[in-house]
């Protein structure tokens, strides 16, 4: 641990570096590729949508040693016809989903399980979803993510920059992508409690392309007034000092995430807390690398075209001095600082 | 390199942040004993119930556009049908925005069935000529209160209707538009025999309350019915104003239940009418509400039903205590490992952000009817992360102001400085995503937005009146000035690379 801290220490005055916006087309390379493999996947297979999305019936039986087939010969005389998928879940539980069905069906199908199991209908945990649901809560769903979004890049505009906000969108839109990407791929399910999961995880990996905007704002304040560093130099230290904070905030965030997922997967088997925490667990990941690789970039190419930052950069590569070693005085002059320490500032140079 | 240590300028007082911090938890706790909140009021995915969420739309056959009076005056039927199960604590609110509101019925225990068969159905308005009437316990002879040209099995039902139960004020499919019924008013303190339904809640085209100044201030209410309307109720006003009373009276019906019973004082063939009595403003709109709602009944689609029992209730209670307690304990051990010394700091604030949480959800149980579902506990859960965050954000700071070559006492400030505005950022994104959650969703969604929401609020407050004044504090002890190795301070943690030493 403490290893990691002196780490902070090098990263923090520019000793050890990573170039994130210099070899950025490499790890933009890269999420296009994910990009790319989530479209396909997304258009091969689609999404598995729960049947919060379809419409349909759930029914849970609670009883040890509950048997599939027990469960489809219950159904089979119940004459529901359509596709019915029973699995086991845990060693006492035993679903059916249904499509949609009317009351009389539902409570036909409860009654024919309750009989077969030697339970109480009242026992059965029942979701019955009506066909046009699904469509409501999509809506609400996108409703949800299109309101967020504009918010969000009004709040950050005016909080920070209009450059910054669009970075962090591309960062945001390149995490619903990549994560969408990946339920397609993997085939994990999606229901209402997963989109829950998703549009908090927008809020989250912002929360993160936060603190690094915060920094790169601070590094680059009074940049034009120098000719030592571009603003892309600039932009990579900042990216390099709250790097330890980055990893330990995201750490931090897994660990409860991590905890739900376990506990909602290991003894509940399925529902809510499974659905949230995996949305929650894929995105935090995907967040925590596109607040690193991929905001700060495109940040810092939308300002590299701005005339004072070409002109910046013209100046500082005038000097040609090369990054490694100038990083210690950077630290030291690029920095805006609280107006009682510019004295002393100048008294060491 | 030496670092001024004269007047490090401490922003605001830590002891009296403290205290009034404090304060608050007293208060809390104090608010809470009063209230008698001692429990968190636990949703039905915890403890086992019904939960149908309704989508109203208009009546098959009618057009028109669902109005956000309707909607309430939909919820206050289906509010009637359920209460009439003697369910405590059911529960029938409209979530969500503008009129694509949901209604969303929960009604814990195991009536499963009953619920969702009862709440489905369209209420439909209807005027009855009254053919009796009397107050609403149920009288031993049906003898006594017989009504000429009324069935037999009519008249003891009349006769055993007791309104005061309150399976009687469930109102619906007991009113058969071409039978004689027996039925009891909303309130329950009166029963009826009604003549078959004569004109239709949708031959009304318009229903308004009014206040009538001519008079003193009467409030009034007029409705206006349609051509087939204003010949029917021209007809049925014209037959009975001449009767005696209680014939000459005309009930309004909703779903079963008599809303009002005006006496009609000349025929009206006009189709225009005013119902006049001693209404209060509220009264009389409610009655416009009732008689517009009539005019286009909505039609209910089942949106969910979630039928949970009481066992699976209990695991997912226990299943979200557990995450809870086991996301808090790695947290603890993370910051402890990392930040050693500070990361007491962490323990101790994150310590009182779950008792303020545990307060406030015992609370707001109490005033707005807060439930805690499975869904707000992730919240709180995920939020745990959330507030951690801001600790680290600060830590950092205060490292990165060390690897500057400042003071603890001065880094604890002025990094404090930097990190206030980036807490702040970033817990209002937090606090927008929650808000926009809570608007655009229904049900467990809204639950999950609340419980984030509220815990970032507390986040915040704990990062101002608890975690900053406490370093501030802590950074005047030796151990954590000194760079103690186990305080996470030392400069081999931060990576300073002269040690530093307090002057």
């Amino acid at each position: 641990m403490s290893k990691l801290s002196g780490i902070g220490g090098r990263l923090y005055r520019g000793e050890s570096a990573i170039d994130f916006i210099g070899k950025r087309r490499r790890w933009y390379a890269l999420s296009a590729l994910f990009i790319l493999l989530s479209i396909a996947a997304l258009a091969l297979q689609g999404l598995h949508l729960g049947i919060e999305f379809k419409g349909g019936s759930s029914f849970t039986v609670t009883k040890v040693n509950a048997s599939i087939s027990d469960a489809r010969t219950a159904i089979a005389s119940t004459g529901v016809s359509g596709e019915v998928i029973v699995q086991n879940i845990g060693t006492d539980k035993v679903r059916v989903q249904t499509g949609a069905l009317d009351t009389v069906q539902n409570n036909a199908v409860q009654d024919a399980l309750a009989s077969k199991f030697l339970v109480s209908a009242e026992s059965i945990d029942t979701q019955i979803i009506g066909p046009s649901w699904g469509k409501e809560i999509t809506r609400k769903a996108l409703y949800g993510l299109f309101g967020f979004l504009i918010c969000v890049m009004l709040y950050l505009a005016m909080a920070f920059e209009p450059k910054m906000s669009i970075a962090a969108i591309v960062a945001v839109l390149h995490d619903v992508f990549i994560t969408v990407g990946i339920y397609a791929l993997v085939g994990f399910d999606v229901t209402p409690a997963t989109v829950i999961g998703f549009l908090t995880i927008l809020g989250y990996s912002l929360y993160d392309t936060v603190v690094v905007f915060d920094k790169i704002r601070e590094n680059t304040r009074t940049i034009t007034a120098s000719s030592k560093i571009t603003y892309s130099q600039a932009t990579n230290l900042a990216v390099n000092q709250t790097l330890i904070r980055s990893i330990n905030t995201s750490l931090i965030a897994l660990l409860p995430v991590g905890s739900i997922l376990f506990v909602g997967a290991g003894l509940l088997g399925a529902g809510t807390l499974k659905d949230l925490s995996l949305a929650l667990f894929i995105g935090l990941a995907v967040g925590t690398y596109s607040s690193v690789f991929i905001a700060p970039p495109v940040l810092a190419q939308l300002r590299e075209r701005e005339p004072a930052m070409i002109a910046l950069a013209k100046r500082v590569n005038g000097r040609s001095a090369t990054p490694t070693t100038f990083a210690p005085t950077v630290v030291a002059g690029g920095q805006s600082r609280g107006p009682r320490n510019q004295p002393k500032r100048k008294g060491r140079k | 390199m030496s670092t001024t240590t004269k007047s490090v300028k401490t922003t605001g007082r830590p002891a009296r942040l403290l205290a009034i911090l404090g304060l608050i938890l007293i208060a809390l706790v104090a608010a809470a004993l009063i209230q008698g909140a001692t429990v968190i009021r636990l949703g039905l995915d915890l403890r086992g119930g019904t939960s149908v969420t309704l989508q109203p739309r208009i009546a098959p056959g009618e057009s028109g556009k669902v109005t956000n009076e309707a909607i309430d005056q939909a919820v206050s039927i289906i509010r009637q049908r359920v209460n009439s199960l003697g369910v405590a604590e059911s529960e029938v609110t409209a979530q969500g925005s503008g009129t694509n509101r949901q209604i969303v019925i929960s009604v814990p225990g195991d009536t499963g069935r009953r619920v969702v068969e009862l709440v489905g159905q369209t209420a439909e308005l209807r005027f009855r000529q009254v053919l009796a009437s009397a107050a609403s316990t149920a009288t031993p002879d049906p003898a006594a209160t017989a009504v000429t040209g009324v069935s037999e099995i009519v008249n003891a039902k009349f006769a055993a209707l007791d309104c005061m139960k309150l399976e009687n004020l469930q109102g619906t499919g007991s009113d058969a538009p071409s039978e004689i019924i027996a039925v009891c008013d909303r309130g329950g303190s009166t029963k009826y025999i009604l003549a078959p339904a004569e004109v239709l809640g949708r031959q009304i085209s318009k229903a308004s309350a009014g206040l009538d100044t001519q008079a003193g201030s009467n409030w009034y209410v007029s409705l206006t019915f349609n051509g087939e309307g204003t010949t029917a109720f021209g007809a049925l006003t014209t037959r009975v104003t001449s009767l005696n009373s209680p014939l000459n009276q005309v009930a309004i019906v909703l779903d079963g239940l008599v809303v009002s019973s005006p006496r009609i004082n000349e025929p009206i063939p006009s189709g225009n009418a005013q119902i006049t009595g001693s209404f209060t403003q509220l009264e009389a709109q409610d009655l416009a509400n009732v008689l517009k709602y009539g005019a286009l009944p909505l039609a209910f689609d089942r949106g969910e039903v979630q039928q949970i029992s009481p066992t699976l209730g209990a695991d997912q209670l226990d299943a979200g205590l557990i995450a809870g307690g086991l996301g808090l304990l790695l947290v603890f051990l993370y910051s402890l490992l990392y930040y050693r010394g500070l990361g007491l700091v962490t323990v101790g604030s994150l310590l009182i952000a779950t008792a303020l949480v545990y307060l406030l959800f015992l609370l707001l149980g109490e005033w707005i009817g807060f439930t805690l579902t499975l869904a707000g506990i992730a919240g709180a859960i995920v939020a745990i992360g959330v507030t951690a965050d801001s600790f680290i954000i600060y830590f950092e700071r205060i490292r990165d102001e060390l690897r500057e070559g400042k003071s603890l006492r001065t880094a604890a400030e002025s990094g404090w400085l930097r990190a206030r505005r980036t807490i702040i950022v970033a817990d209002s994104v937090s606090i927008i995503a929650s808000v926009l959650l809570y608007f655009f969703a229904v049900g467990g969604v809204r639950g999950f937005a609340f419980a984030l929401g509220l815990t970032t609020l507390v986040d915040l407050v704990v990062v101002f009146a608890f975690t900053k004044p406490l370093v501030t504090i802590l950074a005047r002890l030796n151990f954590y000035s000194s760079g103690h190795p186990f305080s996470g301070l030392s400069a081999k943690s931060t990576g300073t690379l002269p040690v530093i030493k307090e002057a």
